[in-house]
């Protein structure tokens, strides 16, 4: 392999070739916790946390792994570092805990990390395989929050509520009232507005997407074409 | 003199999606003017508020999607607005209007790609999202102004619906299915319930409380009938429909009286006539075919019937509806007609010319 562009790495895991926004993945998860802003941010960290370790563990093992066992070998790695989130969590942010509750051992099945792992780490050395988990952790991590945002707003009238218990009492800026007694759209909480949240971020997505197209400057084709040469 | 070519069919009836949708708004007059006879002014501002965010909002989507805004000219933005606010209370505030409003037409309808295209019943889908987001307000039903006495007046009915006058004390009541399910829960026996509260006069005239097309079940009947008599709708759906509910309930009151009200109950009150005669029937969202038809009625009646007596909610017509709505498809397929000439496995038939 040629020397790694980790600028592309970037762009692909934050825009182009984002988890939940282009490759579709890992939407169980988004749909099911970003019911507030603050709980799209908790699972983002843990997942961008595994993705990460469990990228960096498949990357050093990936000349021992044998091409017949590598998928059970691939999920026993992940379920490893899930269950240390889990654990963790428990212990240190119990509040938290209880709300991400059964999303958190089911990151283990989470298709984003199975995926990164097979397609990416597994054939790439270590560094590399670190900055793809945190480029596509943080990709998807920022769509767990704009999700979990849009949510929140609209829903309850409020920005990160109960930020403090996962971040810490010193975060405790973050809690927004945005709208002051508002009685609240119930709908954008439960799961059918997680759906209509998804589907208005993907659009937005797609609508900056045909812009920039059509945007006449002399830089995109040639940054379109370092793009597609980094997906290659 | 001028010859113009077209493809056949060469034969028009002159059916079109806008002479529809008014046959529709034709037939919705009489309950509407009682709504708003029985209910005052407020109830006219809330419909007009809501019609008017409709179109509004049709508008709006057109202008994005860039189409010509003469699409609004068949009128199915008002005929959904329309609906929408007669299956909704009658002083419902301003913001209810504009909200329910702009869901049915834009999430509803228009985000499927407009008017033929949508899976559900947008009025429907955003009366459902209005009664789970809102359940305070979708909730709180005034007694027409003839019963309770309290009628307002023009600077009163704007507070009521654009401001937040609070209502007075005495003014708002329960449905009566809603009241059933209170009393149910407290240990009155259906029997005694019968007896004392309901009254068929009343329920088929109209003057209980209710959403505001609704009440009053001859009027919903005469447009209905003129919705068949005009061809716009066929009898399969409001009939079966109104059966399904009717008949289980009739069994099992015959059965178990001290628990189940019966027919005239279930039939006569609360949104089934309605939802029988203008919300099911919707042309797009209900199967093509006869037999899909029956089948879907059949749903639609059973599983409200199912709401009333077992579920958290009082009615449950938007929820049946929604959900035969999703079925549609899957019935569509299944009850394809036979074709021409072919046997019902689509093969040919086989030459037996004596």
């Amino acid at each position: 392999m040629s020397e790694t562009n980790y600028k592309s790495l970037f762009t692909n895991g934050l825009w182009s070739n984002n988890v939940a926004m282009c490759q579709m993945l890992a939407l169980c998860p988004l749909l099911a916790v970003t019911s507030t802003a603050t709980n799209g941010l908790g699972m983002g960290l843990a997942t961008m946390f595994v993705m990460v370790s469990s990228n960096l563990i498949t990357s050093v093992l990936r000349m021992i792994i044998t091409p017949q066992v590598r998928i059970p070998v691939f999920i026993v790695l992940i379920a490893s570092m899930v269950t240390m989130v889990d654990l963790f969590l428990n212990a240190f942010m119990h509040e938290l805990y209880k709300v991400l509750g059964l999303f958190i051992p089911l990151i283990v099945t989470n298709c984003a990390i199975l995926g990164r792992v097979e397609a990416f780490a597994s054939k790439e050395p270590v560094l590399p395989a670190i900055v793809d988990g945190i480029a596509m952790g943080l990709g998807f991590l920022l769509v767990l929050v704009i999700v979990g945002a849009f949510r929140e707003v609209i829903g309850s009238g409020t920005l990160f509520a109960h930020a403090s218990l996962l971040l810490g009492p010193s975060f405790g800026w973050m809690e927004i009232t945005v709208i002051p007694n508002y009685s609240g759209v119930l709908l954008l909480i439960l799961p059918p507005g997680g759906f209509m949240a998804l589907g208005f971020v993907l659009t937005l997505k797609r609508l900056i997407d045909r812009w920039a197209e059509n945007r006449p400057t002399k830089e995109t084709p040639v940054e379109d074409q370092k793009l597609s040469e980094g997906a290659a | 003199m001028q010859e113009t070519l077209a493809c056949s069919p060469h034969a028009h009836n002159s059916m079109t999606v806008r002479r529809i949708m008014l046959n529709v708004c034709l037939a919705l007059l009489p309950c509407t003017a009682w709504g708003i006879y029985s209910y005052g002014l407020p109830a006219l501002l809330m419909l007009l508020t809501t019609v008017f965010a409709a179109v509004a909002t049709e508008a709006f989507c057109l202008k994005l999607l860039k189409q010509p805004l003469t699409r609004l000219q068949d009128s199915s933005a008002v005929l959904t607005g329309w609906l929408l606010a007669l299956s909704l209370p009658p002083w419902a505030p301003w913001w209810i209007a504009v909200v329910g409003g702009f869901f049915a037409i834009a999430i509803g309808k228009q985000i499927y790609g407009g008017i033929g295209q949508n899976l559900f019943n947008p009025a429907m889908l955003a009366r459902v999202a209005l009664l789970i987001s809102f359940p305070l307000q979708m909730t709180t039903w005034p007694l027409p102004t003839f019963v309770s006495g309290y009628s307002p007046g023009i600077f009163e009915s704007f507070g009521i619906i654009f401001g937040n006058t609070a209502l007075p004390d005495g003014v708002t009541g329960p449905t009566i299915l809603g009241n059933f399910n209170t009393e149910a829960s407290l240990g009155t026996s259906a029997t005694d319930f019968f007896a004392s509260s309901f009254s068929l006069k009343d329920s088929f005239f109209g003057t209980t409380p209710g959403s505001l097309g609704e009440t009053s079940a001859l009027l919903v009947l005469l447009g209905g009938i003129w919705l068949i008599v005009s061809r716009v709708i066929t009898w399969h759906i409001p009939v079966i429909m109104t059966l399904s509910a009717g008949v289980p309930a009739l069994l099992l009151s015959l059965f178990l009286p001290e628990k189940f009200l019966g027919f005239n109950f279930h039939v006569f009150s609360g949104g089934l006539l309605f939802g029988a005669f203008f919300i099911a029937t919707d042309l797009v969202t209900s199967p093509a075919s006869k037999v899909g038809q029956i089948i879907y009625a059949f749903g639609c009646g059973f599983i409200d019937f199912i709401i009333r007596v077992w579920a958290g909610f009082p009615e449950g017509i938007g929820f049946s509806v929604l959900f035969m709505n999703a079925l549609t498809p899957l019935i569509d397929l299944y009850c394809r007609p036979k074709i021409y000439g072919r046997n019902l496995n689509r093969q040919p038939m086989k030459k037996n010319l004596v």
